[in-house]
């Protein structure tokens, strides 16, 4: 399976190649990649869980692994089946010529490979890696070429939300991994770890959930997402991006279902969730939004199945997460081939559809009724499940039932709304008399479609895969089957078809069937605020560390140093040894003479003074230095602070004299630089009286260079044999950087001469009579 | 055709003593300062190059060494602004700085032609009738890289942001020049 990872980003590499020779011919050449993974995982099903796994970075543990169970084998096949299936769909919904098409099929292979690899992955890092790639490839979809605003628009809409839902995501995979020990997915969830920092990832990882599977409130990305081509939305609703969030649910489940941090959030939001999509999706006119909400309230559903954790929960969940990806799959491509032939999606302007169209109506309608919960289709069986895991009469079930069952009721009524919306006839709208669609247009509806029909039909299939995964949890001995005999879910089925159809009924009788809600609480007018809350945000902070101001940038800097470690160092501070004053006498003149020094400097009016007086400081400390037999250093000091005076001298000639005109204002900056100076300098004092008192004598590092400088070295200079010699790369490293900074240094200097017209002088610039005097 | 050596004139000097004396540039100069700064120059040069060898053994080494030489040169620029400067070096800072950058680079991968890591060093001793023991650690060469790429920074700092000052001087000792003198 990792190779087959591994072919779909290889053939999504080469795919643009292939499109510019054969055009749209590469959507199906591409579709081969996906198919073959899926013939691939089928001939597993025998050996299940199998493992494969590729070592990454072998020195620091990282491993790339893939692990296939039962839920792995579930998504994988649905990923690339559709993923295939979309793929030759694509062939023949693409614009030929479409300059588009080469990067379509890539990032399309692209997504599925991706898509795969998450499903598949056993690490922590690499399910994160692959996460963020299907993101990527989302935006990349659905932005399209971004030559239309709406495009750009939701593209990057839908990037923002996913994505910090992604950050929070690895955020509380590392807290998990951390807490558990391991990078190992498998081993995180058979040894679940606990405590607060768990409690934090989980609610973390719950964050990434939602974002990614369009869950309240963040579900508005997913219709505005809409603007995508519609094999992609196809694509990205039925088996990749928004059932990421849902398969990470799936996959912790077994670890996490018993604590109410994670099945609560998840069955509250879900239900709301999947209430109000039903609801937003029943006012929609335009059928792939109508689709768009069915998305958002299933997904709901998927949730609050696969958060409960008893055994048939999790059976109806997988069941119905296959179901959901086969049947919206079919109604995607279905909506398609619609607004392709005849040129709208829009129900109040088809008509007729059905009658013209019977084949397409028949898939379309076997989907529909899948998603309906009508037997005998894969939708009812998983269904019933679902109904039968809540009728065990705990107020908890029975919430959660009455939720699901008003979320049903608003499905079906959305489904009849869509079927008859798409193919139905209307008395005041002109029948539309478009070609019927092509051959791989009705296969690529009824391929889902039929499978929905077969799996329902022959449950057992179903059964051993979804069974696998909920045996992970204890509960009833329950499978799937169409006929369990008269019971309460198939009462309640009855129920929730009958009152779906009246309430689609009533819903045509008044139009606008929803409740109204008021504006602050709508989720994209959420969304449009904190966006602009964090360019505000954004700007707020710019302005004032990016000031361009040297002082402001070197105060902040000390402030932090001082801040930051201080905090942790206070906390480890032990009385230091005892200390002397002074070595030799003649530090402490040389002492005052730097202390008087850098009092004195916040009082100087001018720069120059003020340079001169942090030379001073300088040749004081390098007097210490030589006093304390350091003599390599306090030579290498005195130059620098020559040099640096001399550089100073050359810069700040050209500047104004004083600092500051203007008294009072003076005053104040130069407290404030005092101060933050000030502590800058005790903290690092504090910093090495601590850190140098703990060690007594020379330190291991250092005697053994001192040892080796002789013999490995040839110098009898332990600095000088640590500089070329010991640390040599460092030595060449810092020496590239000086000749960085230099450069730069050097560029601006001529920029400015050169802004004044004014040329170099080199050695060439002799003057022309000197020259002239040796002849 | 080769061209003989004119033994009345191949001593005579190419330069004259005081270089820029008749400067048309007008920089204000001291005579005395000059002269002093003639005469020491070399000196420290030749103390800067000590320093680079001795720092084996005792203090010193490239970056001091390159450091003073540095200064040698700050000297004759103070003394008689960038023209001076530019007598002294004849050739460009940044090829300074980049034969020093390559020298110690190219020192630093030499060894792995030899199949050994790179910055290994090797020591070389000899008797030299009148030094004695002479001892050369091939690690030298990077020094050397280190000596030169300090003092081309050096100079590039001087003949670009001292060029600066040296123009807004002139103006201010000029301020008529359009009027003509």
């Amino acid at each position: 399976m990792l190779v087959a990872i591994g072919v779909h980003f290889a053939a999504a590499l080469a795919l643009p190649a292939v499109a510019r020779r054969w055009d749209r011919a590469a959507f199906a050449i591409g579709a081969l990649v996906p198919a073959s993974a899926f013939v691939l995982a089928l001939t597993h099903l025998g050996g299940l869980p199998a493992t494969e796994s590729a070592s990454w970075a072998p020195v620091v543990g990282l491993e790339f692994t893939v692990r296939l169970d039962s839920l792995a084998m579930l998504l994988a096949v649905l990923v690339t089946g559709i993923g295939a299936i979309v793929g030759g769909y694509f062939a023949r919904y693409a614009e030929p010529g479409n300059p588009g098409n080469g990067r379509d099929a890539a990032v399309l292979v692209a997504f599925a490979g991706a898509m795969l690899g998450l499903v598949l992955s056993d690490d922590v890092l690499s399910l994160y890696l692959f996460w963020e790639i299907t993101t990527v490839c989302s935006f990349l979809l659905v932005g399209g070429s971004g030559l239309t605003a709406a495009e750009r628009r939701s593209a990057r809409q839908a990037l923002l939300v996913t994505t910090l839902g992604g950050l929070s995501l690895l955020l509380g995979l590392i807290l998990l991994s951390t807490a558990a020990g391991t990078l190992r997915i498998s081993e995180i969830i058979a040894e679940a770890p606990s405590g607060p920092a768990v409690t934090a990832g989980i609610a973390l990882l719950l964050v990434g959930v939602f974002t990614k599977s369009a869950q309240l409130p963040f579900h508005p990305w997913l219709p505005a997402a809409m603007v995508a081509p519609t094999p992609v939305s196809a694509y990205l609703h039925a088996a990749a991006m928004v059932k990421a969030g849902v398969y990470l649910v799936a996959r912790f489940d077994p670890a996490f279902a018993d604590r109410p941090q994670w099945w609560v959030p998840l069955v509250v939001v879900g239900l709301w969730t999947m209430v109000l999509g039903g609801v937003l999706a029943m006012r929609q006119h335009d059928l792939k939004l109508l689709l768009a909400y069915g998305t958002v309230s299933q997904l709901g559903f998927l949730l609050v199945l696969l958060a409960v954790g008893t055994r048939v929960s999790a059976l109806a969940g997988a069941t119905m997460l296959l179901a959901h990806g086969l049947f919206k799959s079919a109604l995607f491509l279905t909506v398609g081939a619609i607004d392709k032939q005849a040129g709208t999606r829009d129900l109040r302007e088809l008509s007729g559809l059905g009658r013209r169209w019977p084949v397409l109506a028949v898939s379309a309608g076997l989907a529909a009724a899948s998603m309906a919960g009508l037997p005998p289709l894969l939708g009812f069986v998983g269904k019933e499940t679902a109904l039968e895991a809540f009728t065990h009469g705990s107020v908890k079930d029975l919430l959660i039932l009455t939720g699901i069952v008003a979320g049903s009721l608003l499905t079906t009524a959305y489904t009849v709304r869509f079927f008859v919306g798409a193919f139905g006839t209307r008395g005041d709208v002109e029948p539309i008399t478009a070609r019927a669609p092509g051959t791989v247009f009705t296969t690529a509806v009824a391929l889902p479609a039929a499978a929905s029909l077969l799996l329902g039909v022959w449950p057992s299939l179903t059964d051993s895969l979804a069974g696998g995964y909920a045996d992970r949890f204890a509960g009833e001995d329950y499978h799937l089957a169409l006929w369990h005999g008269v019971s309460l879910p198939l009462l309640l089925s009855a129920i929730i078809l009958l009152g779906g159809y009246l309430l689609y009924r009533a819903a045509q009788r008044y139009e606008a069937p929803s409740g109204w809600v008021p504006a602050p609480l709508r989720a994209q007018q959420g969304y449009r605020a904190a966006v602009r809350g964090l360019d505000e945000v954004a700007q707020w902070v710019t302005a004032r560390l990016q000031t361009g101001s040297l002082p402001t940038y070197l105060g902040i800097i000390l402030t932090t140093v001082v801040v930051v470690p201080t905090v942790g160092l206070l906390g480890g501070v032990e009385s230091p040894l005892a200390t002397r004053a002074w070595s030799t006498q003649l530090q402490l003149p040389l002492a005052l003479f730097v202390v008087a020094a850098a009092l004195t400097l916040p009082a100087a009016r001018r720069r120059l003074t003020a340079v001169l007086l942090t030379g001073v400081v300088g040749y004081g400390v390098g007097g210490l230095f030589l006093v304390y037999g350091a003599v390599d250093l306090a030579l290498a000091q005195f130059l620098v602070e020559t040099l640096t005076l001399v550089v100073f001298v050359l810069v700040l000639r050209r500047f104004d004299a004083p600092f500051l005109t203007e008294r009072s204002a003076r005053r104040w900056a130069s407290w404030r630089k005092a101060t933050i100076a000030a502590l800058g300098g005790l903290f690092v004092a504090m910093f090495a009286v601590v850190f140098s008192s703990t060690r007594e004598g020379i330190s291991r590092a250092g005697a053994e260079y001192i040892a080796r400088a002789e013999s490995e070295a040839g110098a009898t200079n332990v600095v000088t044999a640590i500089l070329i010699d010991f640390r040599a790369l460092d030595t060449v490293g810092e020496i590239t950087v000086l000749l960085v900074a230099a450069t730069g240094a050097a560029s601006l200097g001529l920029l400015a001469r050169t802004a004044r017209g004014h040329r170099m002088p080199t050695a060439d610039a002799r003057p022309a009579d000197d020259e002239e005097a040796h002849r | 055709m080769t061209e003989r050596t004119d033994w009345e004139s191949w001593d005579l000097p190419r330069q004259r003593w005081l270089l820029t004396e008749r400067s048309p540039a007008g920089w204000p100069r001291s005579l005395q300062l000059e002269v002093a700064v003639r005469v020491v120059f070399p000196t420290v040069l030749t103390l800067s190059v000590y320093l680079l060898f001795a720092g084996h053994s005792s203090m010193g080494g490239g970056f001091t060494g390159g450091l003073v030489a540095g200064l040698a040169f700050v000297l004759r620029y103070v003394a008689g602004g960038s023209i001076e400067l530019a007598a002294a070096v004849p050739i460009r800072p940044p090829a300074v700085i980049g034969a020093g950058l390559t020298l110690s680079v190219v020192t630093a991968l030499v060894p792995l032609a030899f199949g050994e890591p790179a910055l290994t060093s090797a020591v070389w001793q000899w008797q030299v009738p009148v030094l004695g023991k002479v001892k050369i650690a091939s690690s030298l060469a990077l020094d050397i890289g280190v000596y030169l790429l300090v003092l081309g920074v050096v100079l590039d700092l001087l003949r670009t942001l001292g060029s600066g000052i040296e123009t807004r001087e002139l103006e201010l000792a000029r301020p008529d020049d359009g009027r003509g003198r």
